[in-house]
């Protein structure tokens, strides 16, 4: 292999990556030590460890890439080559080892990572939701950080399980904890739901693992070493497992109840970054590994991510409660995400890849706009709210630009994702894909159809009472969590090569096979 | 400043004035003097390239997908200078309009703002040179038409109104994107020089065009998508002579112009659009002679105006529709920012309530008296040299050697005549009603006007007057080309860089002439009667007022469609979907109850179950050894 010709290197990028665990990590067992009476200080030192996380996300953007030597070592295509990388053994006798690496696929979900994560921090500094001491939320903030830049990180298919899984307590703590009337059953049903597809995710790694003889997926990707049956199983049980995550209909329903009672930091995490390690695994693992099995399964997935942003659409237009439907839209979103995923073109991926953060920088938006105005009013209900222009109209206009942007307004980031991932579906041609796309288009005109149908119910007409006796100015510290959200979507609106930039290899290396 | 610098800049400039607008807290000073500045700068950088020689294009790439690069690519050529001169103009006009017409309306920063965003996203749609930069523009217009039609506080109906225009035009837009991804793939490239250089089949060809057509018919306000122009009244005044003259409407027919040599070689997209432009220009026509709201007349009038440019398009004649795009951008604009004056004047939307204001208003009388008659098509004024040459297109395809069949040719020269006479008498009818006889202020309804006309709290004069400096100084500007662009057809200059033919004046002037005056007449004949020409229509007009009822139907066979299958879907996912989820759950918990039940059996039953079992074991253990 040709990572016998490489020198074990140490220097200053492989402690970068080990320091993005370790700070999050040390960070949130300081936090959590720290003493009752102390409780705003300690969410003060967990927005400063979320800080230096996030600035450590900015380090590899100036790394030199792509430039090194490397061998093919038999192989019909270039192998995957992280900007920066990090192999250590750690558990030999389970063939585990600690192997982390960054390219451009994960880069933008690693940087989005941080920024939530350090934005939420900030946002808990003020606002904690009623339920629990805010350092333990502040805490389990930076547990769930740890899980999530490590599966973004892991070149290893062991280790990207361990950190998968690593998400679901803590996440599992902040809606039982500290969420709303009906938290308990919403915690419950989402943990043991994405439970079930955990163990169909462990039941893919261990065949894959046995099979292939190595889970290091550098090795594995765009590398046909596992037979046709096998990559065919290991995609149906991957693609099952991410589906869940993602979430893909019909296995989203965890997702409305979840959103629904988590708190807003909660939920901004939810939508903004752990959804996407579902769609990013289905890129990095199931394509990856068993790109066979992709090519098999794609005609379904196709035809069940079209079905996802109708059906996501149509039961957002009779939705009354406002973060269930901002829930439902993300149903949606994913719906375009694994649209382009299935197409298994560069095209396609890459639209997937704008289109996952693109929803994160979005939808965090509205889930934290959703969350002050169903605090500030007391209600989350469509029937009571409207009028908010005219007694709140800064904080309108936010919504209305989260909610223009969302329903994929060019110029702004959720355009891309969506109309490339209809470019890419005319693309692939045929029959099939052709009838997708026109689906897939109409489905984007029903996201606007209900997007506006919220900013008439919210924005326009006469306010009612619970929006008139609601506090209209937004405090310094939601500027702060919410100006970086509108920026980067009107940044990477308008330069979606921030994005994609250098993605092209990774993805031919990952489609090698299946194109 | 060199023209490869000019040419980006000039969408770039409002679009980023128009940003700045939104998200800084400016006074009222301020958001006027951003406003007009970035509308000044861009009519300024549009003389820059007015003066540059010959076209050129440059681009700066934007990302790759895949194998496509989308760049942000600007082509300049006389045509696309043309237009961006009438936008820039009018929405120049249209800011400096605003500052007075809606001097105490708290809302006006964010308001000129949004002009400004629309007024680049229109300059990005002419400018570009890339299909999906294009749609980028394209589709920000629609935002910006549903935040200013949505403006109006007072009105109740405004933000219906506002919805309806984004998501008529949206699902126009549907085919748009659809049709420009056909394009893009199959040229391999979104670049529109490259996409019209490229050899499509035929059938991929006329799906992708019809696919576009759609858009266009959305944006461009075409039958069956035209629904929402008559509604989007509810928008300020000013903004109705923005989307009317220069943004919005206009871009349809430019995008038309754009792939105009991809139409040439594909009939059956121009027999559609042939068909779709005759049923328009009639339609639109015809239910403006029946309306009372001086603002809807003008609507409809614009729906049947745009018929003419597309019927140009579908006949051939790209340069006539592009003349006629100008004259109308001019005639437009002018009438609409002088229906602002009127309203601002009376108070009411409602002609039944006008009446009796030319000695009162003699600036707004005779921009309207210019703007109807270019209208009209009345020589000399502009409108009657821009609509000849739809005319003579039209006759010219008539003859056959164009793309389009003969007989779509027939159906838009025999719609487009019609609708003349047509024209001339709602024309008429409006500046009758409006201008001459008594004043109705005072009519039997009383003075109910002062809420929900406009945004502008307004209290009546007691006697109407012209606007002030600021309002009146734009009809002024506007009717110099309301009245003399036509006579441009005569310049050289102007007619090789629109490739417009000679302006020959034979025997065919006559029957549009005569269908003219007897418009014209017809309603003067009736009014001197006593009443409004409309009441001739007689039963006829509810119908006609209604625009034919298409939004019933559209309400029947879509919106209704959409909201039942909403409610079964929704049903199926509380129901089916989630309910296997949930039944799973209390399955299980079923049977860990019932195993727990069995746990607790009393002694007798319990020790029969162990002896069972270990029967069965024991047999199965003999089954497995033998």
């Amino acid at each position: 292999m040709y990572r016998d010709y490489l020198e074990p290197s140490w220097g200053l990028p492989q402690a970068l990556l080990i320091a993005l665990l370790a700070v999050p990590l040390l960070g949130a067992a300081v936090v959590a030590l720290f003493p009752a009476a102390r409780d705003r200080q300690a969410r003060l030192v967990a927005t400063g460890f979320a800080t230096v996380t996030f600035l450590l996300t900015l380090a590899p953007a100036f790394s030199s890439r792509g430039e090194g030597w490397f061998a093919y070592g038999g192989r019909s295509t270039v192998p995957l080559l992280p900007w920066v990388e990090v192999d250590l053994d750690w558990v030999p006798s389970l063939g585990l080892d600690l192997h982390l690496g960054i390219d451009g696929i994960s880069y933008p979900l690693i940087v989005l990572t941080g920024l939530l994560t350090a934005l939420c921090c900030a946002y808990t500094v003020k606002k904690v939701p009623d339920g629990g001491s805010g350092r333990t939320l502040a805490a389990l903030l930076l547990v769930l950080e740890v899980g999530v830049l490590g599966t973004f990180l892991a070149l290893d298919l062991i280790l990207f399980f361990l950190f998968f899984e690593v998400v679901l307590l803590p996440m599992y703590a902040v809606i039982a904890g500290w969420g709303g009337l009906a938290r308990r059953a919403a915690a419950r049903k989402f943990v043991l739901y994405t439970l079930a597809g955990s163990v169909l995710l462990l039941l893919g790694v261990l065949i894959v693992v046995t099979g292939a003889g190595t889970g290091d997926l550098v090795t594995l990707t765009g590398a046909a070493e596992l037979s046709r049956n096998t990559q065919y199983a290991v995609f149906a049980l991957l693609a099952v497992a991410f589906a869940i995550k993602a979430p893909l209909w019909p296995l989203h329903t965890w997702l409305p109840d979840a959103h629904t009672e988590a708190p807003t930091v909660g939920s901004v995490i939810l939508a903004g970054v752990l959804l996407k390690m579902g769609t990013y695994g289905l890129i990095r693992v199931g394509v990856g590994v068993a790109p066979l099995g992709a090519a098999w399964a794609a005609p379904a997935l196709g035809v069940l991510a079209v079905v996802a942003i109708i059906a996501g659409a149509l039961i957002c237009l009779r939705q009354t409660e406002l973060k269930r439907l901002i829930a439902y839209s993300s149903v949606g979103h994913m719906g375009f995400v694994l649209l382009g995923i299935a197409t298994l073109s560069v095209t396609g991926i890459q639209a997937a890849l704008l289109g996952n953060v693109a929803h994160g920088l979005i939808t965090g938006l509205l889930f934290f706009l959703a969350g002050t105005i169903k605090d500030r009013t007391g209600t989350g209900s469509l029937n009571q709210l409207s009028g908010l222009r005219e007694t709140a109209p800064r904080l309108a206009g936010l919504v209305g630009f989260a909610a223009v942007a969302s329903l994929g307004l060019p110029g702004l980031a959720g355009f891309w994702g969506e109309a490339f991932a209809v470019v890419a579906a005319v693309q692939r041609g045929g029959p099939l894909w052709t009838t997708l796309a026109v689906i897939a288009a109409i489905g984007g005109a029903l996201t606007a159809a209900y997007f506006l149908r919220l900013l008439r119910r919210l924005t326009h007409g006469l306010p009612t009472p619970s929006v008139t006796s609601a506090p209209a100015g937004i405090s310094g510290i939601e500027w702060l969590a919410w100006a970086p959200l509108v920026l980067l979507t009107l940044a990477v609106g308008v330069a979606p090569a921030l994005i994609i930039g250098d993605t092209l290899q990774p993805l031919t290396t990952l489609l090698g096979v299946a194109r | 400043m060199s023209v490869d610098v000019a040419g980006p800049l000039l969408p770039v400039v409002p679009l980023i004035t128009g940003l700045i607008g939104l998200v800084l807290p400016l006074g009222r000073r301020a958001a006027a003097a951003l406003g007009t500045a970035g509308a000044a700068v861009a009519l300024l950088l549009t003389l820059v390239l007015l003066s540059a020689s010959g076209p050129f294009e440059t681009g700066v790439d934007l990302a790759d997908f895949g194998d496509l690069t989308v760049s942000f690519g600007v082509a300049i050529n006389p045509a696309v200078v043309y237009v961006a001169l009438a936008v820039t103009i009018v929405a120049l006009c249209v800011q400096v309009y605003s500052i007075t017409y809606l001097h105490d309306d708290d809302r006006y920063g964010p308001y000129a703002a949004q002009i400004s965003l629309f007024t680049g996203a229109m300059l990005l749609v002419v400018i570009a040179n890339d299909l999906i930069v294009m749609l980028i523009g394209w589709e920000v217009m629609g935002a910006c038409s549903y935040l200013l039609i949505g403006h109006d506080r007072r009105l109740p109906e405004a933000p219906a109104a506002a919805v309806k225009a984004f998501l008529v035009t949206r699902v126009g837009d549907i085919g748009f994107l659809l049709g420009i991804a056909v394009l893009i793939t199959a040229a391999g490239t979104p670049n529109l020089t490259e996409v019209l250089a490229t050899d499509y089949s035929p059938g991929t060809l006329t799906a992708a065009l019809l696919l576009v057509l759609a858009g266009v018919a959305g944006k461009s306000a075409q039958f069956p998508l035209h629904t929402w122009l008559p509604d989007a009244m509810a928008g300020p005044t000013p903004i109705s002579a923005l989307i009317h003259a220069a943004t919005m409407v206009a871009a349809g027919v430019w995008v038309v112009f754009r792939l105009f040599p991809l139409y040439t070689r594909s009939p059956a997209a121009l027999a559609v659009l042939a068909v779709l432009a005759a049923i328009t220009i009639a339609l639109g026509a015809l239910s403006a002679t029946a309306q009372d709201d001086i603002k809807r007349v003008l609507a409809w009038s614009t729906v049947s105006q745009i018929g003419y440019m597309t019927g140009a398009l579908a006949v051939g004649s790209p340069a006539a529709a592009l003349f006629h795009l100008l004259t109308h951008a001019a005639f437009k604009a002018l009438l609409f920012l002088a229906a602002g004056a009127v309203i601002h004047a009376v108070g009411t939307n409602l002609m039944t309530r006008m009446g009796g204001l030319r000695e009162h208003m003699p600036v707004t009388f005779w921009s309207f008296v210019i703007g109807l008659g270019a209208l009209a098509g009345l020589p000399p004024l502009s409108g009657f040299w821009s609509k000849e040459n739809v005319l003579t297109a039209a006759a010219h395809a008539t003859e056959g050697g164009e793309t389009v069949p003969i007989w779509a040719a027939w159906l838009i020269w025999i719609s487009a005549l019609l609708s003349v006479g047509v024209t001339a008498w709602y024309s008429t009818r409006l500046l009758l009603r409006t201008f001459f006889g008594v004043s109705r202020a005072h009519g039997p309804a009383g003075p109910a006007w002062e809420i929900g006309f406009d945004d502008a709290r307004y209290q009546a004069p007691s006697a109407p007057h012209d606007p002030p400096i600021l309002m009146r100084a734009p009809l002024i500007l506007l009717a110099i080309p309301a009245a003399l662009l036509g006579l441009a057809a005569f310049a050289p200059g102007f007619r090789t860089a629109l490739e417009l033919e000679d302006p020959h004046l034979g025997v065919a002037v006559a029957l549009p002439m005569l269908l003219l005056v007897t418009g014209a007449g017809t309603a003067w004949w009736l009014w001197l009667a006593g009443f409004d020409p409309a009441q001739a229509l007689g039963r006829a007009r509810p119908l006609l007022a209604a625009g034919f009822r298409i939004d019933d139907l559209q309400d029947r066979l879509l919106v209704r469609p959409a909201k039942v299958l909403a409610r079964w879907v929704t049903a199926g996912d509380i129901r089916i979907v989630d309910a296997a989820v949930t039944g799973t759950g209390t399955g299980t918990t079923a049977v860990g109850q019932a195993l727990k039940e069995a746990h607790r059996l009393p002694l007798p039953a319990a020790a029969v179950a162990v002896c069972a079992a270990a029967l069965l074991l024991g047999a199965i253990a003999w089954w497995g050894a033998a």
